[in-house]
């Protein structure tokens, strides 16, 4: 059983004054989720990650295609007991403090006023916010809000716990402690579907992607077994001599001198290294490792992306 | 129920944090306190004046009251997204709206109470002031006359519907629309009698049609307005009492599940 499942998920949305205008915001989408898994949902802006995570809340409906988590229909109030969910740009009623808030969500699962008090403390603490726990919202700044966003949806300790865009308005110190957290419940066992922008950081965290661009999924699966593209070879090697260097440079897109007689050399993909490698130690010089230099996930998001653009015929 | 009172007491705590709500409540308080320098203007009928002035601040503040929180509660939640937090927990769309409502009506009842307690203070004070048997005696009933309550529980009903209509209105229109409406609505509903026979006046047969079914449909809102006999001592009865609150009751109900209605159905965007 996957912990979340999305299966031929749909979701059009009529715009216009009359409502004749048509946006696909999500395209019969399917994906499984498996539990203890974080997935980083990416895809531009517009792609439909908001739209799938708000499907997922039961805050919009779908147009067809159904959607489980922990095995429950999404509409389900039990399975709301189970899960946290952090919305893109989260605000509050900015009148009460973070403490305030949290012990009337803590209310609405049903916790005795002790629990609460424990439970707030604890999650506002994992957040991040200190002292500040007393003071009102609308004193807050755009990542504290956040901070206060992320132990809301921590607070009843959750199986699942869905981030949208959790880095909006950090800082780096911000974001790291974001990554952190993430690393975090991904440690105690809790499956993590975060939607982001920011590659480095999902690249970081995740073990599994799903690329979403315009309501369409691009690509699904554990970042392992992603067909990551060699791009090129990184060649390292010592005892080598001036001249040695130059046979290189001739074949190799840059050379790095790392020390003396230690070097590193960025070589194509195309030729290959094979005879390089050959003649280099036919040389006498000894080679420290040859290893592929694969895309990013970046990279293989913008390859994957443009591709889509390029084989969809414009609207 | 456990989950409509928590959110009714959170909606509560953020209107008293309101400084909309103080406004409004000082301003009828302040109507009260001051009632009696207008009943100076005339002689004889002070009391009357004050108890006048003071239900109709009562009415006009709750008014201001119930539209603003009833227009703002959903639409303010569901534009600003603070209602993407609420509903991710075990909350189903039902409560939350039961809850919202709920929480206005504790503030319209608080607001009222705090009115209420200022006008008969006011009143007391009058009578404390000039002499209660002078004033008794140039009034037809008591100065602090409990029966004033029943005027004030008719208001309190009012503004429940009326807070119910921009509830309703809020759930699939702007603001600033369902403002319009439910002040429409608020009009409308107190010419009731006026509406039935605009025939008199209007030759449009389609006008005319439209405003006696308006008018039948619409709650009759002048039935919730007894200030003029309260203050003038003569007796609304319990069986009134009992069938205008009923009728209150009932469009409450009506524009509640048309709330619901609209609201379990549609995308929060």
């Amino acid at each position: 059983m996957s912990a979340v499942r999305l299966r031929e998920l749909s979701k059009t949305f009529r715009t216009g004054f009359r409502g004749t205008r048509i946006h696909r915001a999500l395209e019969a989408v399917s994906l499984d989720v498996p539990h203890g898994a974080v997935l980083g949902y990416l895809g531009p802006n517009g792609a439909g990650k908001t739209t799938t995570l708000r499907l997922l809340m039961q805050l919009v409906y779908p147009t067809s295609g159904d959607a489980e988590i922990l095995g429950r229909p999404v509409g389900d109030v039990g399975v709301r007991r189970r899960i946290g969910f952090l919305p893109e740009a989260v605000r509050f009623n900015d009148g009460c403090t973070a403490e305030e808030l949290l012990m009337y969500i803590g209310g609405l699962f049903g916790y005795a006023a002790a629990e609460r008090r424990r439970r707030a403390a604890l999650v506002l603490d994992r957040a991040g916010i200190g002292a500040e726990r007393r003071r009102v919202l609308r004193a807050y700044s755009r990542g504290m809000l956040q901070r206060v966003g992320i132990a809301q949806a921590l607070l009843n300790d959750p199986e699942v716990v869905f981030l949208d865009e959790p880095a909006t308005g950090l800082d780096p110190l911000g974001r790291r402690d974001v990554r952190n957290l993430i690393l975090a419940l991904r440690e105690e066992g809790r499956t993590v579907f975060v939607s982001s922008h920011i590659l480095n950081d999902a690249e970081a965290v995740c073990s599994h992607v799903a690329i979403l661009n315009r309501g369409k999924l691009a690509a699904a699966g554990r970042i392992a077994d992603l067909d990551l593209r060699v791009r090129g070879w990184k060649l390292a090697a010592a005892g080598a001599a001036e001249s040695v260097l130059a046979v290189c440079g001739a074949v190799a897109r840059r050379v790095t001198r790392i020390a003396e007689g230690r070097f590193l050399l960025d070589l194509p993909v195309e030729p290959s290294p094979e005879p390089l490698v050959a003649e280099l130690a036919q040389r006498g010089v000894r080679i420290v490792s040859l290893d592929p230099r694969r895309e990013t996930l970046e990279d293989y998001f913008l390859r994957r992306v443009t591709e889509d653009a390029a084989a969809t015929p414009a609207a | 129920m456990r989950v409509i009172g928590i959110i009714a007491r959170q909606v509560l705590r953020d209107a008293v944090r309101s400084r909309v709500l103080y406004a409004a409540t000082l301003l009828a308080v302040g109507l009260a306190v001051a009632a009696p320098i207008a009943g100076r203007l005339t002689p004889g009928q002070d009391v009357k004046v004050v108890k006048d002035l003071g239900l109709a601040a009562c009415n006009a503040c709750g008014l201001f009251i119930a539209v603003f929180l009833g227009i703002r509660l959903v639409a303010r939640e569901v534009e600003h997204r603070t209602v993407d937090a609420l509903l991710s927990k075990p909350v189903r769309r039902y409560e939350f709206l039961l809850g919202q409502y709920g929480g206005l009506v504790a503030t319209l009842a608080l607001a009222l109470t705090v009115m209420t307690v200022a006008m008969y203070a006011v009143l007391g004070a009058a009578a404390w002031w000039r002499g209660a048997p002078g004033l008794v005696a140039a009034a037809p009933v008591p100065v602090a006359d409990p029966a004033l309550l029943q005027a004030v529980l008719l208001i309190f009903v009012q503004l429940a519907v009326v807070g119910a209509a921009a509830f309703c209105l809020s759930t699939f229109s702007s603001p600033v629309l369902a403002a319009v409406s439910t002040c429409g609505l608020y009009v409308a509903g107190h010419f009731g009698a006026e509406l039935r026979n605009l025939d008199e006046v209007v030759d449009s047969r389609f006008a005319t049609l439209l405003a006696a079914g308006l008018s039948y449909l619409l709650p009759d809102l002048a039935a919730f307005d007894v200030k003029a006999a309260v203050v003038h001592g003569q007796p609304v009865t319990a069986g009134y009492m009992a069938l205008t609150v009923a009728s209150g009751a009932a469009y409450i109900l009506a524009f509640l599940v048309a709330a619901l209605a609209i609201f379990t159905r549609r995308d929060l965007l």
